[in-house]
């Protein structure tokens, strides 16, 4: 397709502000003007709706494929909470309003407050700050949090212990609020090393984030154990939240030795992820760090008026301008109060079914990375085709021919040619099993004609992209040639 | 409504095939004693009943008032088309574009965003989105720190207190030595900026327009940040940037901004969209995704997420930010929004906000004791000195129908009688003599 | 896979070829093969001092960032300005118009420390099995 410069005719507009009903006498000296005015495109209304509906049309997404891809929770986002979150009422409110009044947002500062409190009782945890834009925000968040509440016992410590399983943001959020990270390996048996973990533990360590169910799908059942040795030497534990969505109704962050967490709201609470964001990434903390939490935050008051508060002295600080994602708070608002305690006790339930299903049937075809009962996701690794030559790479490129929207291919990292399936519980059987179909057919192909495999995709509007010539001379910006 | 589509039949099937007895089997892991302490959750309700309570909240937010509220985020006009185009559910239920072969067009969009973005700020590249205005700050922070080993920052004080609040907040734990320099006259003040200027400085930060409006050229002082090897950053507010002279053309090294203004609502606070752009010899210190142009292979035009390495999936602690998703559904708003005004549409917004806000601030000069700042240039927001305490204005103008500014008193000392006032394209003349009007009375 | 003779291997696939009292420092074949089309490379400053076994350099590929150990100490005294355009030439030839730097060395007793061809042919076998 052709770019929108590409489409540029100078003289077209595609909006009219209408005409102007005032006139100004004072200019702005020149010296402040801009010397050459932005060569931006020129188009009709139909040119720009043409060219971005075109464009919407070459993506896979939730609404047009099966989108397994691990780790996202690529869940289906329902409409009715796209209707709530354009409704005017909240879409035009300024977020200073409350400096003016509290009174004049109260609709909104109610949201916030319930919205907290369902938070805590899902979690367990005993506070929420809505702040953080994103998940790996959220940890970043935590970390700083981790950092108060050690600086106000005396000695801020000096590092963050991750498994080799975890997300990077959990190293680089660790190494952006100041802290080394120390990483424990995974063992045989595909939880974290207890021995290694145990060495590491020192009253230097600061903190231990966690991701439980953990990225290769699997719950560990001595996760209070790791909890308690991490209390004994003075650290928290930190609850990476990406994979909550398991856990729903099954087991409470706060219940299983966790003092903080976040949760990835467009994963868990089925707000959409909008081609990679806007996220949003609450962070919940139990009774140790809630004075550290970043202001303002929001409270109730006795007739029922809600306000914010601004005095606890040693909060943080400020993490967002505001009040965090407000449109995207809204719809998991809405997701949790239409889903209610059973609902999301079931999402927890039918995801777990629908990922021990997909890692039954194909367990046979790929080698799984651990044999055991999985959570929300199972993890496979590419390494029987690999011998043929056919990489997850290839799998991936294939599965996109056929219309699905391949697994996580390049991580967990300690997994060779991993192939990463979350099916999540919005998916029906049979989606799951045209899936399953496909999967066995390529571990088929793999064996008996690779180069059908290996040569995918052919029937997307793109063949392989060179991403060697991209980095080595990159082209980020469009110039008229 | 959990929009499970499971059948008992199915969920039987699946069982059989997974060799459980039932789905409590699956969560044998958990340990008994691990269970919920408890999970008090109200029980489920239909979209129109959960319809019906968010309708009742927003109707009590007042978003009624003419609001002249700036201070950073801006009332402006959308195009419907905008809305039309960003709820395309294969762009907003799409993730991240890993798998670029079927995610040609929100590669393509991210592209044609950050071409937009370098013409808006006069920069070389710029990446795809960061999570707001403030975030973006500091990551343009810590890359200047990194870039130049140093640890001396210079803050103008005419930057948004809610964004020097974030720097300090994000950055309590690195052992960082900030300056901050008192605005002169509305502008930055050069003598005071250059006698803190030295070789430990890792980099100055500006906005522009600044916090209370004013509008300044920093030409002179980026020359001299330049040579004592630091760089210059500016804040940028992009509908500006129809008129105001760019970052690029005043040498700045890096521009950030909040792009709230460029088709994306209020919405209480976010989501909003950070921007960023460099130039050319910063692009592997900058943090996020980039997209590129790149060949397939029949050497066909394409879109993939390059310079990856950078990032926090593959170099974990030593990458460039922990950032991973962004605000790429704003960013695409913002490239529909740029692409339905256009060249000539962009000025003109620009010149349109220019324009009202002059004609109010000459229409308010006119009410007897209120006294509008005019010691530097403003574009569309600026400050004036009531005869009385601005949050008792501010509280009667709402009887009135108006938000009428921020009072600056919330965030400054000693300024408890001064207003910042806000004027966009979307209000009217007759909004805005009624405003003057009603204050002229107010008072 | 390409091992040269005369030139000193470390355990992280770093090279050193002896000059008098210069060493040319490179990756090995075997570890530009490893990590593929290499896009990138960030080499230290002329001046720099090094010290052996510790991070020098950065090389990228498009979905990996490895570190760079330097196999001696000393001061480095010239960069090679072609990676910067070029970083291929790492793939295509790393012994020579891909090294990375040259450096003065300081220390002749720190050759003890690496491997000669042979043991490096035997070392890269190893982790091949």
């Amino acid at each position: 397709m052709k770019l929108i410069f590409e489409l540029d005719k100078p003289g077209r507009r595609g909006f009219s502000y209408g005409a102007n009903d005032v006139s100004a006498t004072n200019p702005l000296p020149k010296k402040y003007c801009r010397l050459n005015q932005a060569q931006l495109p020129c188009l009709s209304e139909l040119d720009v709706v043409r060219h971005f509906t075109n464009l919407s049309r070459l993506n896979f997404s939730v609404d047009t494929n099966f989108y397994p891809l691990g780790s996202c929770t690529m869940k289906y986002n329902p409409k009715f909470t796209e209707a709530i979150a354009a409704l005017e009422g909240f879409t035009q409110l300024h977020p200073l309003l409350p400096q003016l009044s509290s009174k004049l947002a109260q609709g909104s500062l109610e949201v916030l407050y319930e919205f907290e409190q369902l938070l805590k009782e899902i979690t367990g945890m005993s506070a929420f700050t809505l702040q953080p834009l994103a998940g790996a925000h959220g940890e970043l968040t935590g970390v700083m949090l981790i950092a108060a509440y050690h600086k106000n016992r005396g000695s801020r410590r000096k590092y963050v212990v991750v498994p080799d399983s975890s997300h990077g943001t959990n190293p680089s959020s660790a190494a952006i609020a100041g802290y080394q990270v120390k990483v424990i390996p995974t063992g045989a048996d595909g939880y974290m090393d207890l021995e290694q973990y145990k060495k590491q533990l020192d009253n230097e360590v600061a903190a231990v984030m966690l991701t439980c169910p953990d990225t290769l799908g699997l719950f560990n059942p001595r996760i209070k154990e790791i909890a308690d040795l991490a209390h004994n030497v003075g650290a928290l534990m930190y609850y990476d939240g990406a994979n909550l969505n398991a856990m729903l109704g099954k087991a409470r962050p706060g219940d299983l030795g966790f003092d903080l967490m976040h949760i990835n709201l467009h994963k868990t609470f089925g707000t959409p992820h909008g081609g990679g964001g806007p996220g949003a990434g609450p962070v919940g903390v139990n009774e140790k760090l809630v004075e550290f939490l970043p202001i303002s935050r929001v409270i109730r008051k006795e007739d029922a008026v809600f306000a914010l508060e601004y005095n606890y002295p040693k909060s943080i600080g400020y993490v967002a301008p505001f009040y965090g994602n407000f449109g995207v708070i809204l719809k998991a608002y809405a997701y949790i109060l239409a889903l209610g305690k059973d609902g999301l006790t079931r999402v927890a339930e039918v995801a777990v079914l629908n990922a021990n299903y997909c890692q039954s049937r194909l367990k046979e075809y790929y080698d799984l990375a651990f044999d055991k009962t999985c959570m929300h996701e199972c993890v496979f690794s590419a390494s029987r085709q690999v011998k043929h030559g056919v990489h997850a790479l290839d799998i991936a490129k294939y599965l996109i021919d056929q219309g699905y929207h391949p697994p996580t291919i390049y991580f967990p990292l300690i997994v060779q040619e991993a192939l990463m399936i979350e099916p999540t519980e919005t998916e029906s059987k049979e989606s799951l099993d045209a899936f399953i179909e496909i999967m066995i057919k390529i571990a088929g192909l793999a064996e008996e004609n690779p180069a059908l495999v290996t040569r995918a995709p052919l029937n997307m509007p793109v063949k392989r992209l060179d991403e060697v010539r991209a980095a080595r001379q990159p082209d980020l910006c469009w110039k008229k040639s | 409504m959990s929009y499970i589509p499971h059948t008992q039949e199915d969920i039987s099937q699946m069982l059989a095939a997974i060799g459980a007895k039932s789905i409590d089997d699956l969560f044998k892991d958990i340990p008994v004693a691990l269970r919920p302490k408890s999970f008090n959750l109200p029980a489920e309700k239909s979209e129109f009943e959960v319809t019906q309570i968010l309708r009742k909240a927003a109707a009590k937010n007042a978003t009624g008032l003419v609001n002249f509220v700036g201070a950073g985020f801006y009332d402006h006009i959308i195009p419907a088309a905008v809305d039309a185009l960003t709820s395309r559910s294969e762009f907003y239920t799409a993730y991240t574009p890993y798998q670029p072969e079927c995610s040609q067009g929100w590669l393509q969009a991210i592209y044609e965003y950050q071409s937009i973005i370098c013409r808006l700020t006069g920069l070389d590249v710029s990446n795809a989105s960061l999570y707001d205005g403030g975030t973006a700050l500091f990551e343009a922070m810590m890359m200047a720190l990194r870039h130049t080993g140093r640890n001396k920052i210079i803050l103008d004080s005419g930057i948004n207190l809610i964004y020097r609040m974030m720097l300090y907040t994000y950055t309590s734990n690195l052992s960082i030595e900030f300056v901050e320099i008192p605005v002169e006259h509305g502008q930055s003040c050069r003598e005071e900026l250059f006698k803190c200027l030295d070789d430990k400085t890792a980099a100055v930060i500006f906005q522009n327009p600044n916090f209370f409006g004013a509008v300044d050229d920093h030409s002179d002082i980026v020359e001299k940040v330049h040579k004592f090897g630091a760089l210059a950053i500016a804040s940028v507010y992009p509908v500006s940037l129809g008129m105001l002279k760019t970052p690029g053309e005043m040498g700045f090294d890096i521009a950030t901004g909040e792009g709230q203004s460029l088709g994306i609502p209020l919405s209480f606070g976010g989501p909003y969209l950070g921007f960023m752009a460099v130039k050319n010899q910063f692009v592997r210190q900058m943090p996020g995704r980039i997209v590129g142009a790149t060949v397939d292979s029949d050497g066909k035009r394409g879109f993939v997420l390059t310079l990856q390495t950078r990032e926090q999936h593959i170099r974990r602690e030593k990458a460039t930010s922990n950032i991973c998703s962004n605000e790429a559904l704003c960013a695409l708003r913002a490239a529909v929004f740029v692409s339905l005004l256009g060249k000539e549409g962009f000025q003109e917004l620009a010149q349109r906000n220019y324009q009202k806000a002059e004609f109010t601030k000459e229409a308010l000069s006119r009410i007897s004791g209120v006294e509008v700042k005019r010691s530097s240039p403003t574009f569309n927001e600026f400050t004036i000195l009531l005869p009385r305490n601005a949050d008792e204005v501010v509280r009667r103008m709402i009887e009135e129908g108006f938000a009428c500014g921020f009072p600056l008193g919330r965030f400054y000392k000693g300024m408890d009688n001064y207003l910042l006032v806000a004027v966009t394209e979307k209000r009217t003349r007759e909004e805005i003599g009624s405003f003057v009007d009603s204050l002229g009375a107010v008072l | 896979m390409n091992i040269p003779n005369n030139i000193f291997y470390t355990k992280d696939h770093e090279w050193a070829r002896i000059e008098g009292k210069l060493a040319y420092v490179g990756i090995s074949d075997y570890a530009a093969h490893s990590l593929g089309d290499i896009t990138f490379v960030e080499l230290p400053k002329i001046g720099q001092m090094l010290k052996q076994s510790a991070f020098c350099a950065t090389v990228e590929s498009v979905k990996a960032a490895s570190d760079v150990y330097a196999p001696l100490s000393g001061k480095v005294v010239g960069v090679n300005a072609q990676l910067a355009a070029n970083p291929e030439l790492i793939n295509q030839s790393p012994y020579e118009k891909g090294y990375f730097f040259s450096m003065e060395f300081s220390d002749e007793a720190e050759k003890n420390n690496l491997m000669d061809a042979s043991a490096y042919q035997k070392y890269v076998e190893g982790i091949a099995k």
